[in-house]
């Protein structure tokens, strides 16, 4: 009884304490993700659903031409453009992501057969070219696949293009572009997957009657695919917004949907239709995320195993 | 003590055990190897020639300290390690250029190396999946080796839901289920604590007299290895020091590395010789029965009586206790004489336990004495 009246007391003091924690620990980050990702996003929708302006700026009334135009349907009709576009940015995801997966896997594999104190050494090197600025490599590109470069000169030796064209500006500047400035991003989540087994895993299937290979399908391969699909979710997802790589490679015909929006606030500038093409891509790459999550669960057998 | 998981009820078929009656199967599991060489590197010499012949159907122990090379032997056995010269046959079949994968041979792995991504039921599967089993047969055999190790409720978890004990005996029924010649168990009981350890012991010993497998077993532990073997290798860099049972390798050590590996400090340098056995050494004269060539005596403890106050006579020894570890059952001794000092086990059979100071004799059977080289 002698306690009756100090219990409350400590429990609300408690209390108190518990929301001043929360206060300090979440509203930082929760002020953050306000002031930089919901408000500049509900700005863009609304923006979205504005009419066109003199200078392209959002006006009211509220209408959906934005949608019309990005569907396809201008002044003179309607045209395939944006379509394809979208198109264009899907196929270029689809292909760049596949060939980083390619050409990260054996890498991967490769540093983790290295001895310990070369490992961090060979992923730096990996690494350290996505340091530099993205639109200082690419531009870099620009000047090894050019006309008459040593590599556009072997290029049209083997007929792979025709004389004097050079390798850019091209869907396969972009692709090849896309492929090089997404690589780490692979690497190092299949490095990851790689270091994690167990290489007595291997021996055991092995010694269960399993050849190298199928050693491989069985033992190893199931075993890195959160390491790939991982990969996959940091490569596609960029890949499929890219701006840089696709304007400075891609040319007229590579453009991608990134190009056509960040047009919109430039050059042609039509804000809203710029905005509706950014909820485009919004809405595609929930889509694939989505997608991703539903294949990682199954594969991973009911568990958690992208993002 | 509990009756164990994998012992069989009276009365029922065993299930995975059809090499058992069957002579012409089991002489497919006798081992022969010949002159193995094995090296790591420039300096690192695994194997220096080893010679050995395992018996169809037989426990047999690689026994050595870490480094030794008994890992690399069970690694030859199973294909994982090539040797740089020397033969291997199983069954009388040269396989000593065979890949793993087509070796009759299946192995417990230290880690028990048992796969993550997959169910317990698939781990089980693996082996028969990968020799092309059909589905249905396959779950039939899973199904039965899972009711024999007794973990038929837990074929649908992952590898990680399990405990150390369980994951054990997955690892040996993942081997076990593919029925192969010959099983190698790389220190399987290593990772386990000592009570479920000793339970496991009992039950992989059954396990193998009731399949008759030949199994090879490779450890450190030299009670485990006496307590399991039907015969012990005992190596040390690269070479077989001696091969025989348990009690031959224990009470009849060939060297003083096997004697101090099976745990014998009591080895005495003999000074000289005399007529009728007779054997000097720093703590007196000792008569030793039996043919006593060596060059070092060894005295097991638990040999030695201790009798109360100074009674000199025949292999009679003047001592003063140093030491006394009372252990329950038994009481382990230091007794000094002289300038050196002799380890002693008596066991408590409610008698006198000389105090520390005591001056004591120590008797010791001339029969019981061994002689042994360096």
């Amino acid at each position: 009884m002698a306690y009756s009246g100090v219990r409350p007391t400590t429990r609300s003091r408690a209390m108190v304490s518990e929301t001043r924690h929360l206060l300090f620990t979440v509203a930082p980050g929760a002020v953050w993700i306000v002031i930089f990702l919901v408000l500049p996003s509900a700005y863009l929708m609304s923006v979205a659903f504005m009419s066109t302006g003199i200078y392209g700026l959002p006006e009211l009334p509220l209408s959906l031409e934005s949608f019309r135009r990005l569907a396809g349907f201008g002044f003179l009709g309607w045209s395939p453009g944006n379509i394809y576009t979208l198109l264009r940015s899907l196929w270029q995801t689809l292909v760049s992501t596949a060939l980083v997966m390619v050409v990260a896997y054996p890498i991967a594999y490769y540093i983790t057969t290295c001895r310990e104190r070369w490992r961090p050494i060979m992923l730096l090197l990996v690494v350290v070219p996505s340091w530099t600025n993205q639109v200082i490599r690419t531009f870099g590109w620009m000047n090894l696949l050019a006309p008459g470069t040593p590599l556009a000169n072997l290029a049209e030796l083997v007929g792979f293009i025709p004389p004097n064209m050079g390798l850019y500006p091209s869907n396969f500047a972009v692709t090849l572009g896309l492929v090089y400035n997404f690589l780490p991003f692979m690497v190092l989540p299949l490095y990851a997957a790689f270091e994690k087994l167990d290489t007595a895993q291997v021996q055991a299937a092995q010694d269960l009657y399993a050849s190298p290979v199928r050693a491989f399908w069985h033992a190893v391969f199931p075993q890195t695919l959160p390491g790939l699909l991982a990969g996959t979710v940091l490569v596609a997802i960029p890949a499929f917004g890219m701006y840089v790589i696709p304007e400075l490679l891609g040319g007229g015909k590579g453009m991608m949907l990134g190009n056509l929006v960040a047009n919109q606030f430039a050059g042609s500038a039509n804000w809203p239709l710029g905005a509706a093409g950014a909820i485009l891509m919004l809405i595609a790459t929930f889509i694939g995320l989505f997608a991703m999550r539903r294949i990682g669960k199954r594969l991973g057998g009911g568990e958690e195993v992208v993002i | 003590m509990t009756p164990s998981p994998l012992a069989p009820e009276p009365g029922t078929r065993e299930p995975d055990a059809p090499r058992d009656t069957d002579n012409a199967a089991r002489e497919a599991s006798s081992i022969e190897l010949l002159g193995l060489h094995k090296r790591f590197g420039k300096d690192t010499v695994a194997l220096d020639g080893v010679d050995l012949t395992i018996r169809a159907g037989e426990f047999f122990t690689l026994l050595g300290p870490s480094g030794c090379g008994k890992t690399t032997l069970l690694r030859i056995l199973a294909g994982l390690e090539e040797p740089d010269s020397g033969s291997l046959k199983i069954g009388g079949l040269d396989i000593t250029d065979t890949p793993p994968h087509k070796r009759s041979v299946n192995t417990v792995f230290q880690s028990y190396a048992l796969f993550p991504h997959l169910s317990v039921r698939d781990n089980l599967a693996f082996g028969l999946r990968m020799l092309g089993l059909p589905a249905a047969e396959r779950e039939a055999r899973v199904a039965r080796i899972a009711e024999f190790i007794q973990l038929n409720d837990l074929v649908d978890r992952k590898v990680d839901q399990l405990s150390g004990g369980q994951r054990q005996r997955i690892a040996l029924a993942r081997a076990l289920v593919c029925e192969p010649d010959v099983l190698l168990l790389d220190e399987p009981l290593s990772a386990l604590d000592a009570g479920l350890r000793s339970q496991l012991q009992v039950e992989l010993l059954r396990v193998q007299k009731r399949l008759g497998m030949t199994f090879v077993f490779v450890t450190h532990d030299q009670q485990e290895a006496m307590v399991m073997s039907d015969r012990i290798a005992v190596l040390d860099s690269g070479n077989i020091q001696q091969v025989g049972p348990p009690r031959e390798v224990y009470e009849r050590p060939v060297n003083a590395f096997v004697a101090r590996f099976m745990g014998h400090d009591n080895l005495f340098p003999i000074t000289r010789r005399a007529e009728g056995g007779w054997l000097t050494t720093e703590l007196g004269d000792l008569r030793c029965d039996g043919e006593g060539a060596g060059d070092l005596l060894l005295i097991r403890p638990e040999t030695l009586d201790l009798l109360p106050g100074e009674q000199p006579g025949e292999n009679r020894l003047l001592a003063t206790v140093g030491e006394r570890l009372y252990r329950g059952s038994h009481a382990e001794y230091r007794l000094d004489i002289g300038q050196t000092s002799l380890q002693a086990t008596v066991n408590n059979r409610g008698r006198h336990l000389p105090e520390v100071g005591e001056r004591i004799t120590v008797t010791v059977a001339a029969d019981d004495l061994v002689t042994l080289g360096k």
